[in-house]
């Protein structure tokens, strides 16, 4: 376990040494505000809450969070230092855990950036803040979903940009699952039960009941369980194409 | 010990490593032989628990590597092929995660980092990140992480590949003066790096064995072996040298009276040589007993593997 931690803590700096965490933030402040204010239009509402600004999220995130997720195994893959990785005394659950919550809590730290949100609701009016929270945790499991499948395809693809073109087609999928551009092509043959499995995997069903402030513990268990899936799917994917 | 038995290593078509077998005992250098694509970096990568084998297994110190890998990986220190690193990290930084990695925290950490540092000589770049550096101080900063916690087995691809004359000088000096109580494997294929640092040579070729002995063995298989090399001022009587005792041929140098004479195997024509050059009253400006030529055996012993 003691290792995990300071592979989290290499990732996460690594972010830093970069520009790319600075972009990202500044691009995803931007985004949400102009998501928010514009097309959500906050003010003409005249409701305080934030329903507006994280309604945006599972489409804000289809493009922002596969762009975190693309280098966690690519770039270890394209430069060859998975070999010194993989041969660290290591476990391979600590390496793929580890790069994930580093990711993660990147994630974490932009979406608690977009604070001046809640003091800008709570100066207009009295909006109910633990409903606020609830949709704060919703948004930031979202998010971790699509960093596990993007986690998951950039180990499958050494290009860069192809591991972020299959995450957003990924995501994309299963934003839409709940969505008749899916459904319809399973009316014809599946039975019901399939049908609603189907369905029931979509982000947008399960993200709209968390960010209305309704905590279900099965939504829950089900961001969790599709987190733990995908960064087991990493794993496996890791070892059979690390030395490719 | 190192004891790799029966190791083999397929891929979709092609067998990298076959049945490959030998023992490494402890203050050993050896080292691993083999022409491009012969199976020494596979081999490595199995040793190193990167690849997994096909068949077959190997264990360190006692620790088998499938079975056992963490075990394993904590007693080696490996340079992979290339000496990848997070280029975007500085020296400092990567060495420190290293330590962290291998369990040091505190003053001791920073003890390990300093000592490594000090040996491959990182001082003044400790600050630049590592993409920034040129290649010979990349291939230090690998060393050092590869050294850094004093392991028991080094393992080192290709150290001094792409190094100037002077850096391969100082890691081969370095590897030696390490060597000491530890098991070191180096893969080259560069011939004059065996002579001089390694105490056994392994030869592959096909991702079979074909040759485990010394350098010095292996260059008295050359048919070079107590050659002797003369160049003369004047022409020299070749019937006369062809009919000495012991003398298995004659060849022609490139300048101007200039003949090698080979002995035949095992043996000694030098003082016969010698006794003739006296006899003739020849003219002699360079006179050379050969050990043997090492590229010569090593072209020998993996031309037709290899093929």
């Amino acid at each position: 376990m003691k290792q995990l931690l300071v592979v989290f803590k290499r990732e996460l700096a690594s972010y830093f040494a970069t520009p790319l965490a600075y972009v990202f933030i500044v691009i995803f402040l931007v985004l949400s505000g102009v998501f928010t204010f514009y097309l959500g239009g906050f003010y003409e509402r005249g409701q305080a809450d934030l329903s507006p600004f994280f309604n945006f999220h599972p489409w804000l995130y289809l493009f922002l969070v596969p762009a975190i997720a693309m280098r966690l195994w690519a770039e270890e893959r394209k430069s060859g230092s998975i070999e010194l990785l993989m041969t660290l005394p290591i476990t391979r659950f600590e390496a793929v855990t580890g790069k994930f919550l580093a990711a993660w809590a990147f994630a974490g730290i932009a979406l608690m950036l977009t604070f001046p949100m809640v003091i800008t609701v709570n100066y207009l009016g009295e909006p109910d803040n633990g409903a606020i929270l609830t949709a704060y945790i919703g948004s930031w499991l979202l998010a971790g979903s699509y960093l596990a499948i993007g986690s998951c395809m950039s180990a499958l693809a050494k290009n860069q940009v192809i591991a972020f073109i299959l995450a957003v087609s990924v995501c994309f999928l299963f934003i839409v699952s709940g969505f008749p551009l899916v459904l319809d092509a399973f009316n014809a043959w599946a039975p019901q039960w399939l049908l609603d499995a189907v369905s029931s995997l979509s982000f947008l069903i399960r993200f709209d009941a968390i960010s209305k402030g309704v905590i279900d513990l099965r939504d829950l268990l089900y961001f969790v369980t599709l987190i733990a899936a995908w960064l087991a799917a990493t794993a496996v994917v890791v070892d059979l194409k690390k030395a490719d | 010990m190192i004891e790799i038995s029966h190791l083999s290593k397929r891929f979709a078509q092609h067998t990298a490593v076959d049945n490959l077998s030998f023992r490494v005992q402890q203050g050993e250098v050896l080292g691993f032989l083999g022409p491009n694509g012969a199976g020494k970096s596979t081999t490595m990568k199995m040793l190193t628990g990167f690849l997994a084998p096909t068949s077959g297994t190997a264990s360190i110190l006692g620790f088998d590597i499938q079975t056992q890998t963490l075990q394993a990986q904590r007693q080696i220190g490996y340079l992979p092929e290339g000496a990848p690193c997070y280029g975007d990290m500085t020296v400092r930084g990567f060495l420190a995660f290293i330590a962290e990695v291998r369990g040091f925290r505190g003053a001791e950490k920073k003890e390990r980092v300093s000592k490594a540092v000090a040996l491959v000589e990182l001082e003044n770049v400790l600050e630049q990140s590592i993409e920034t550096l040129s290649k010979g101080f990349k291939r230090r900063v690998g060393l050092a992480q590869a050294i850094l916690h004093d392991p028991k087995v080094l393992i080192l691809d290709e150290p001094t590949d792409g190094l100037d004359p002077n850096q391969k000088h100082q890691v081969r000096q370095l590897i030696q003066s390490l060597a000491k109580d530890k098991i070191v494997i180096i893969s080259t294929h560069i011939l004059e790096e065996v002579t001089a640092v390694c105490t056994r040579a392994v030869v592959i070729a096909g991702g079979r064995l074909v040759a485990d002995s010394t350098p010095f063995e292996l260059e008295s298989r050359s048919r070079y072996h107590q050659a002797v090399t003369l160049v003369a001022e004047d022409a020299l009587d070749v019937a006369a040298l062809a009919e000495l005792p012991g003398v298995a041929g004659i060849e022609e140098n490139g300048i101007a009276n200039s003949l090698t004479v080979l002995a035949k195997p095992g043996e000694v024509i030098f003082p016969q040589v010698n006794d003739l050059i006296r006899e003739r009253g020849w003219k002699i400006k360079e006179l050379d007993v050969e050990r043997g030529r090492l590229d010569e055996v090593f072209r020998t012993l993996t031309r037709g593997e290899a093929a």
